[in-house]
């Protein structure tokens, strides 16, 4: 079977590659592009740990084909820090020890900047509706909500 | 396996028709690409319709709304009129999976998938939707509530696939409401749902209701006895027990894992009422 030639965007860089019809937008990212920052927890949708954006729409890359990401705009965690300039939420997670064996960091992070770009100032309740998608076993969430909750205020002030 | 994306409704139809192994028409995908990582399916060939510009859209048709098979959760709860004139309706999509669910999944996806306990189906059964339905034959509607015949089955043709769900136009002082039991407060599956669409006269009196129960039958069904309750009433404390009564009466379901058949039973009913009192709500009714 021949392989699908795929034109996107990754963090608004185009990226061309190949990829087999089954594959996953996760495989394509990790096996055959190397930006292995978003895990695969579940591959089914549960966990959240691949989240990434698709023309700014919060999605688990594991349900989403490659060949699906043709003429999109994917964003990962890769294009979320600014060279060595961390994002406010990265710089707010390593202040409040949200994470710990960070695997799901990567997911987490990019649900929460995803929420912070639809709803700037979101209660607690909200962000954690949010972020239901995305599961943590070490943490027991409420540093990774406090984080985001920093994080949101000090972006607030920041605009 | 091979990728099909078609741009149009007749180009689908066709690569339909003209696959001959087992071709999936993939939607959201939240559920065919779990089905295909577990090993439940194993497609030959999967037909995208998210290409087909007419199947991404929500818009006004006939009075009433028309949604695209392609268009997400979250795209319809966005959609401040829709949700304004068909509230249950969007609640009981919104209520499938996480953020990232609602990123891809879509309404005609959760009724094709036919799970006895999706939660947008009785939604989409007591406002009367009805699913457009392209194939070789050409175009057909069916009504939401015979789209599905048992669990994982739908009344779908080889070749068929749907393009969009319309929503009628919804009459002055009227509401719907879905409510689902779950034993935790989201990302889980509906032991019961039940959704209450209802439409009162100017005095407050029910002129006409629909009700449909999920996850108490091997499909979402519509409960004529327990509209009937609610009908010539104002939708008092004394309809509203006979409509409890109605619905536990409707409710057959299994036990299993998530809940007894005697729960189910009487959980069909309190949902019922609590669904009935926040239509009445939104309908203009004193609460």
């Amino acid at each position: 079977m021949s392989k699908i030639h795929v034109t996107t965007t990754i963090n608004g860089d185009p990226v061309e590659y190949l990829c087999d019809a089954e594959d996953t937008l996760l495989d394509v990212l990790r096996d055959h592009l190397g930006l292995t920052g978003s895990k695969e927890g579940c591959g089914t949708g549960d966990c959240g740990a691949c989240s990434v954006t698709v023309d700014g729409r919060l999605v688990c890359a594991c349900l989403m084909l490659g060949a699906e990401a043709a003429g999109h705009e994917i964003g990962t965690i890769e294009g979320m820090a600014k060279g060595d300039q961390l994002h406010p939420l990265q710089q707010k997670f390593i202040e409040h020890a949200a994470l710990q064996c960070g695997i799901c960091t990567p997911g987490i992070l990019v649900a929460a900047k995803s929420l912070l770009d639809h709803n700037p100032d979101p209660s607690e309740e909200e962000t954690r509706y949010w972020l239901a998608g995305n599961l943590c076993r070490c943490t027991g969430y409420d540093k990774i909500i406090r984080a985001v909750l920093d994080a949101a205020k000090d972006m607030r002030e920041a605009s | 396996m091979q990728y099909l994306s078609p741009t149009t409704v007749d180009d689908a139809v066709r690569l339909l028709s003209s696959q001959t192994g087992d071709c999936k028409v993939l939607a959201g995908g939240t559920d065919l690409l779990v089905r295909m990582r577990s090993g439940f399916a194993e497609p030959d060939s999967i037909l995208d319709i998210k290409r087909i510009d007419e199947l991404r859209r929500i818009a006004h048709d006939d009075g009433g709304w028309r949604v695209g098979a392609a268009v997400s959760g979250a795209e319809m709860g966005e959609h401040a009129d829709l949700v304004a004139d068909w509230p249950g309706v969007v609640e009981a999509v919104n209520l499938i999976g996480s953020t990232q669910i609602q990123g891809r999944a879509t309404m005609a996806g959760n009724l094709c998938n036919a799970s006895p306990a999706a939660d947008s189906v009785p939604a989409m059964i007591a406002a009367g939707a009805v699913a457009r339905i392209a194939g070789p034959d050409g175009i057909r509607d069916i009504a939401v509530t015979d789209v599905p015949t048992g669990p994982g089955k739908t009344c779908l043709k080889p070749g068929e696939f749907i393009t969009s769900i319309w929503l009628p136009s919804r009459p002055d002082r009227s509401g719907d409401a879905y409510l689902r039991f779950i034993p935790r407060t989201e990302m889980d599956i509906a032991v019961v749902g039940c959704a209450v669409a209802l439409t009162l006269d100017a005095g407050g009196t029910c002129t006409a209701a629909r009700v449909s129960l999920g996850a108490v039958a091997p499909t979402a069904i519509l409960v004529d006895a327990a509209a009937d309750t609610l009908i010539g009433t104002t939708v008092d404390d004394t309809a509203l027990d006979a409509l409890a009564r109605a619905c536990s009466d409707a409710a057959k379901p299994i036990a299993d894992k998530r809940g007894t058949v005697e729960f189910r039973v009487h959980v069909a009913g309190v949902l019922a009422k609590r669904a009935a009192i926040i239509a009445k709500t939104r309908a203009g009714g004193a609460p």
